[in-house]
């Protein structure tokens, strides 16, 4: 196999595992369409193009914020697995496990949303989830928390089936990670950078989300024992432990498919080197302690630990600056590269990566944070990584399975929804930059009239943002639902 | 100039940047192959680009850090305007309402029930500045207004179905003669 063999042989997926992939793949698009349609539905509403209760328009933020998040790390988790069993043996039971899991957690906040009523954000500070002011029960906010304990246990085993196989080929977690190179040796170049990557996510995010499980059970013993009550600063410090962990774990396991797939589109290997294992291991740690710039704005938080959020934010930028998008820019440049949909949505990957999380290392800055924090600034550069940069990683996976079963140039509705959701994702995320900068609350059902401005520029963003992705999703889903060309290894194409 | 400008020009500076560095990057990606030595000339321009981001980094974090901008919690010192903030869903206990320009003032930030976010937003409707009103705990947050006017203080922590009106609205009157700083 050639290093930049488009459909290897070892990446055909046998029957089973073709219907569990298939599941993550339409269930995350339907799901992700959905969640859109509830983003532009609040967008809408704030400004004042539709008419949504307060009550509703909570409810439909809680589902968006917890449902994004969720979704998208069941969606990077598929890339991870997809290209991880090549390297390592995995089970697919526990895959599936994690989807059912998921599933099955989905429903119960979905439940808890909308048939509860329980409108606590995807945050459930405490002790919001049991002041509720009469608007939801507790066993609402109980059935909340217990959706996000289902989710997180099926993310814990696979992240423990993951490191299983990892420590079975390679000895330990270290070596996985590529340690025993840090400070010198040869390295060995058919090292896996799937496996690198998969080792630092499947340690870092099982921490993550083991402090979520501890808190939600916290939160749990609080609601029918309100007698056990919590300290709402330690309360805090474990959610953003956790959910800053979760979500950057989804932007490191997507990211594997910009190592694995671009060489293959520019015909230039992308080989493993120092700087990229340092950039691994220092993100390890850094991504563990630098949730901190989260709770600036708390001063009872130590001193410390706001100076290391803010100096570990200008720190995270490092590996993304100089190894991982200066890596794909160098893997591309003069290569003779071909441009069909995933080799865009690889390098829209890389570009909203980068220019996302420009705004949000300045807001990592306390004297910033001081006149940004909980402005739509913070929407702005969120939507701007994940929606122009993870879900970009994630697209390219699948629009790269479509075409090694298809085998047939892109379509018209490729050529259209492409350059949709990219410049509908720009004006989205813009307007939101432009309302932090006018200082609009991020939120707020009800806007004040100078702010309906970006509001609407915001709608429209969204709109043809939704319309890019259904037409991207309908191609990815009618492409998966065809007989694969390549279920038999020996006839895979080069 | 307020830092929402600045940061605003600075994160336009810095989007356009990597925009152009892309831009470039996707026109060359079409050439032809580039010569044998791409990946040590690559390598050289990393180790600058990475020492120029690391030497910016160091400059900024200590530009922004010196003085440290969040006030001691711990300082018995009080300042000579206090100001005492109670957050409540969904309302704001505030007490006096009436400050003077050009003098410190110490607002004593609170909650009564859950988490809230104390924002100051000026007559122009920019925030000035904010902290959190967490239950349990009292955050100290001194600032000095320049410009008298009525403030206003919005809640910018979720907390609840009308989070929205969580608004009160304080006045910052000029300092009078023989008034100290």
């Amino acid at each position: 196999m050639s290093a930049t063999e488009l459909y290897p042989a070892n990446e055909v997926l046998p029957r089973n595992e073709r219907i569990v992939f298939n599941l993550y793949v339409i269930s995350v698009l339907v799901v992700l369409v959905l969640m859109m349609l509830f983003g532009l539905t609040m967008r809408m509403a704030q400004g004042t193009w539709i008419n949504v209760p307060p009550d509703l328009f909570y409810q439909l933020m809680t589902a968006h914020g917890a449902g994004m998040v969720g979704t998208v790390g069941l969606a990077s988790s598929a890339v991870m697995w997809f290209f991880l069993r090549k390297y390592v043996r995995l089970s697919l039971a526990i895959f599936a496990t994690n989807y059912v899991l998921f599933v099955l957690g989905a429903l119960a906040i979905l439940a808890s949303v909308f048939i509860g009523k329980y409108a606590g954000a995807w945050t459930f500070l405490y002790p919001l989830p049991v002041h509720a002011m009469n608007v939801w029960s507790p066993h609402a906010a109980a059935l909340f928390m217990l959706g996000y304990l289902l989710i997180g246990v099926g993310f814990l085993l696979f992240y423990l089936d993951a490191m299983l196989a990892m420590i079975r080929v390679y000895g330990n977690l270290g070596r996985a990670l590529g340690l025993q190179w840090l400070f010198g040796g040869n390295i060995d170049p058919a090292h896996p950078k799937t496996v690198v990557a998969s080792a630092m996510v499947a340690i870092t995010n099982s921490i993550g989300t083991l402090a979520g499980a501890v808190v939600l059970v916290m939160c749990l013993v609080n609601i029918y024992f309100p007698a056990f009550t919590l300290n709402a600063l330690l309360v805090k410090n474990l959610t953003y432990l956790f959910g800053h962990m979760f979500i950057n774990a989804s932007i490191y396991m997507g990211v594997i498919a910009v190592y694995e797939l671009l060489p293959r589109y520019s015909g230039r290997p992308y080989a493993i080197s120092r700087p990229f294992l340092w950039s691994w291991a220092a993100s390890l740690v850094m991504v563990l302690i630098v949730y901190p710039h989260h709770l600036m704005m708390d001063y009872a938080m130590p001193q410390w630990m706001v100076i290391m959020g803010q100096i570990i934010s200008y720190c995270a930028g490092l590996p993304v600056f100089t190894v991982t998008v200066y890596g794909a820019l160098t893997n591309i440049y003069r290569s003779g590269m071909r441009w069909p949909t995933p080799a865009k949505l690889l390098i829209l990957s890389m570009f909203g990566w980068a220019a996302g999380i420009v705004p949000a290392i300045i807001d990592g800055t306390i004297t910033v944070n001081k006149v940004m924090h909980n402005t739509q600034w913070v929407p702005g550069h969120f939507h701007f990584y994940l929606l122009l940069g993870v879900l970009p990683m994630v697209l390219a996976l699948m629009f790269h399975v479509i075409g090694s079963r298809a085998q047939e140039p892109d379509r018209a509705t490729d050529k259209l929804g492409f350059p949709l959701y990219l410049v509908g994702g720009l004006v989205f995320v813009f307007a939101f930059l432009a309302a932090g900068h006018d200082s609009v609350p991020r939120r707020f059902a009800v806007h004040l009239p100078q702010w309906l401005l970006t509001d609407q520029v915001g709608s429209i963003g969204a709109i043809l943002v939704i319309a890019g992705m259904l037409l991207l999703a309908t191609r990815i889903v009618t492409g998966l639902l065809k007989a694969p060309v390549h279920a038999d290894p020996a006839h895979a194409a080069g | 100039m307020i830092m929402q400008n600045e940061v605003w020009i600075i994160t336009l500076c810095g989007i356009g940047l990597v925009t152009l560095v892309f831009v470039w990057v996707i026109g060359q990606s079409g050439k032809a192959p580039a010569p044998e030595q791409l990946q040590q000339t690559s390598n050289a321009i990393r180790r600058w680009w990475f020492l120029l981001l690391v030497v910016a980094g160091i400059g900024i974090a200590y530009a922004t850090l010196r003085p440290y901008p969040i006030a001691n919690q711990r300082s018995n010192a009080a300042a000579a305007q206090i100001v005492d903030a109670v957050g409540r869903q969904w309302s704001w206990q505030i007490s006096p309402t009436r400050v003077k320009a050009g003098i410190p003032v110490e607002f004593d930030v609170t909650s009564a029930d859950v988490n809230h976010g104390f924002a100051i937003y000026a007559p122009d409707d920019r925030i000035v500045t904010q902290t959190q009103a967490m239950p349990g705990y009292t955050n100290r947050l001194l600032y000095t207004f320049t410009e008298p006017g009525k403030y206003r203080v919005m809640c910018l922590e979720y907390c609840g179905l009308a989070h929205h009106n969580m608004v009160a609205e304080f006045e910052v009157v000029a300092a009078e003669k023989g008034d100290q700083p």
